[in-house]
């Protein structure tokens, strides 16, 4: 980046550009886990989701490229990740509604499970370099690099935007969205309603697999924009925290997301200027932001305001 | 799990379904191995070859057992309190930590000792640094975790997640120690602290590549399985893990045993930690993380949080993650095979779980009724 050349003012910008690329991927595996949590289970496994995503969108976008060209192969790489995710989804769906089985260990589970298949599977393709997503670029008006390189915003990114209004409208206005309420508040009146709580379930959880799996294609095929075995370096757990700071709701979810990616960007920002002192400190401060923000908002006396009734009873 | 005529049906339940679904694992991954183009039962050889074939390779079976004896009562401890705590890899990390600075300044007395001290010893006697080491791994372990239990009970912060995230800071605070205030400046490629002398390090028992460590691991194990089964400590943690409420009216300090149990849980990870330092490293770096924290929750799961069958599981898990290099070299796997590995049995476990009481062949003639073997209290 040519920050340098801006001074201190690479600072603050570094941190934008880094909140813009860094937040898309916190965006789709927050509003993800937000979906599934609504319905009453918690997902840890999107950290391996979050990873195979990554690794199957990465690998589709180089194998597809010389058959369809690399303008369209990284969107199919883009869809293939939501589908790999959709298929973890399924097991951790199916597992976690089994008796006597607690969702939060075969969350862990699937985060072994998640990242061994896409480190095994993702091998060959540590080397080589994938056609990339396109850019929208919205700094045409600058003629500083630095600006330019900066506003240059993934698609994906956007879709993200879009979709989490539509979520909220999904919960609070339509009749699917409130049999997914009513499941994960209180399934005893989810039965009343005649509403099978297995299948709902079932569904959120498939389709919040979906989304994760998309994130982690924004990682491998926007920013970064690569392929390697720490990429998402916990991104998929810290979902869990962020939707609990956002107190499950998708619209907070939006701008939970471009905090985390905006405190992801701070260390690699004070580098870009020199500073150098505690760097690895700094790339810790997005676990111990979730960390106090959960150290705050937590009460032994009442249960968080917005939390689905359900969530982390077992039978539930 | 005394053997008595009554419940040797349940005994039989916890003994047999746990092999059932490694077995069951084993041949998911055979499948797995034969998409591949892999011949599963040549692998499945050389993973017993490499793993348990001869008392060399055993050896190095036991070597990885070590630390993964450790770090599952990490998890195990606090589940007989109903809490999941996967904090074990910052746990172990922390541990490390302790343990490099406590043997550094025992043995230089400074922790970055100058040319002139690296040369003059302080001169204790090996025992006390290695104490004082493993006193350091427990003791920054230990809080480590009492944190997450101290947050779980005073301000009811989930303590799976908050343990997961301190991972996390744990490794980015080996990062910055190793890189910054405690560097080496010898060490150049890979950042580490300065070494712990060769004297001061855990030896190897005679004549065989097997550290001290193994004997800390099966102490721990044992000493932990006598607390919670045979002392009023463990019978309060098993009674605050079974009901809450019921401890609370019944007088238990609840919040005190959550911060104690998660302070022994930590300070066994810690302990790992620092045979980790001790005996394999020799000093503080990135290698520390190397995937036993995450291993150790596998073994306390499959174990059911016993800590004897720990022992046994550990072992087990050694064999398996000893074998990735035969793998890897023989017949050109990935080192991620072992993950894969250790993901399904996980899942498989998982799924044994809901089979506990369904099975027919376990249910007990109905004549009176019987406590549940001791082993099988345990809310999941």
């Amino acid at each position: 980046m040519a920050a340098e050349a801006l001074g201190w003012w690479g600072v603050p910008l570094g941190i934008l550009a880094g909140t813009l690329r860094g937040s898309a991927p916190f965006l789709f595996v927050s509003l993800g886990e937000c979906l599934t949590e609504k319905s009453g289970k918690i997902n840890l496994g999107l950290e391996g989701t979050l990873l195979t995503g990554a690794m199957s969108a990465y690998a589709v976008s180089y194998l597809l490229q010389d058959k369809v060209g690399s303008a369209l192969s990284p969107w199919i790489g883009v869809l293939v990740a939501g589908c790999a995710g959709m298929v973890l989804g399924f097991i951790h769906a199916w597992l976690s509604q089994q008796p006597k089985v607690n969702d939060i260990a075969v969350g862990i589970a699937m985060i072994i499970f998640g990242s061994g298949i896409a480190f095994f599977f993702g091998k060959p393709f540590i080397q080589p370099q994938a056609p990339q997503l396109p850019t929208i670029d919205l700094g045409g008006w600058s003629s500083i690099p630095a600006i330019q390189s900066a506003l240059k915003i993934s698609p994906l990114f956007i879709l993200g935007v879009l979709i989490a209004p539509l979520m909220f409208w999904f919960f609070k206005s339509t009749r699917w969205g409130l049999f997914v309420r009513a499941v994960g508040d209180s399934p005893d009146a989810a039965l009343a309603m005649g509403v099978s709580i297995p299948k709902v379930r079932m569904l959120c959880i498939i389709a919040g697999s979906f989304l994760a799996g998309i994130g982690g294609a924004c990682l491998s095929l926007y920013y970064p924009g690569l392929w390697s075995e720490s990429i998402s370096s916990g991104q998929g757990l810290m979902a869990v925290a962020l939707v609990i700071f956002a107190r499950w709701n998708p619209i907070q979810c939006l701008w939970a997301s471009l905090f985390f990616g905006g405190a992801q960007a701070i260390g690699p920002a004070l580098q870009s200027v020199g500073i150098e002192q505690g760097r690895y400190l700094f790339n810790a401060t997005p676990y111990i932001l979730t960390l106090l923000i959960m150290v705050i908002t937590c009460s032994p006396k009442k249960t968080l305001s917005g939390a689905p009734g359900a969530l982390g009873t077992i039978s539930g | 799990m005394a053997l008595s005529r009554s419940n040797w049906r349940s005994t039989a339940e916890v003994i047999v379904i746990p092999i059932a679904a490694l077995f069951v694992a084993l041949v998911l991954f055979g499948i797995f191995c034969a998409f591949l183009g892999k011949n599963p039962f040549a692998i499945y050889g050389a993973i017993y070859k490499t793993a348990f074939g001869n008392w060399r390779s055993f050896q190095g079976t036991l070597l990885r057992a070590a630390p993964l004896m450790l770090t599952s009562l990490c998890t195990a401890l606090p589940a007989r309190l109903g809490l999941m705590i996967i904090g074990n890899e910052g746990a172990l990390v922390m541990g490390g930590i302790g343990a490099t600075i406590a043997g550094l300044l025992l043995s230089y007395g400074s922790l970055l000792p100058s040319p002139d001290q690296v040369q003059n010893l302080l001169g204790l006697p090996p025992l006390s640094v290695q104490l004082g080491m493993a006193l350091g791994g427990i003791v920054f372990g230990g809080i480590w975790i009492a944190i997450v239990g101290a947050l779980r009970h005073y301000r009811a912060v989930n303590e799976t997640i908050s343990s997961l995230l301190m991972n996390y800071i744990a490794i980015a605070f080996l990062n910055h120690l190793v890189e910054g205030p405690m560097k080496d400046p010898a060490s150049l490629n890979k950042p580490s602290s300065f070494p712990i002398p060769e004297a001061y390090r855990l030896g190897n028992i005679d004549s065989t590549r097997i550290h001290y460590g193994l004997i800390y691991g099966i102490i721990a194990c044992l000493i932990a399985y006598f607390l919670i089964q045979h002392t009023t400590f463990g019978f309060a943690a098993r009674t605050a893990g079974g009901n809450v409420k019921a401890a609370r009216i019944a007088g238990l300090p609840v919040g005190k045993l959550t911060v104690i149990i998660c302070f022994l849980a930590g300070s066994c990870a810690g302990l790992a930690g620092m045979v980790e330092v001790a005996a394999v490293q020799g000093q503080a770096n990135a290698s520390l993380v190397a995937g036993y924290g995450y291993a150790g929750i596998l073994v306390a799961f499959v174990a059911r949080y016993n800590p004897l069958a720990a022992i046994v599981v550990a072992t087990l898990l050694g064999g398996i993650i000893n074998s990735g290099g035969a793998l890897q070299r023989s017949f050109n796997m990935p080192d991620a095979t072992v993950l894969v590995f250790q993901g399904l049995v996980f899942l498989v476990v998982l799924y044994s779980e809901s089979l506990y009481g369904r099975l027919k062949i376990f249910k007990e003639p109905e004549v009176k009724a019987t406590p549940p073997a001791a082993s099988t209290a345990v809310p999941v």
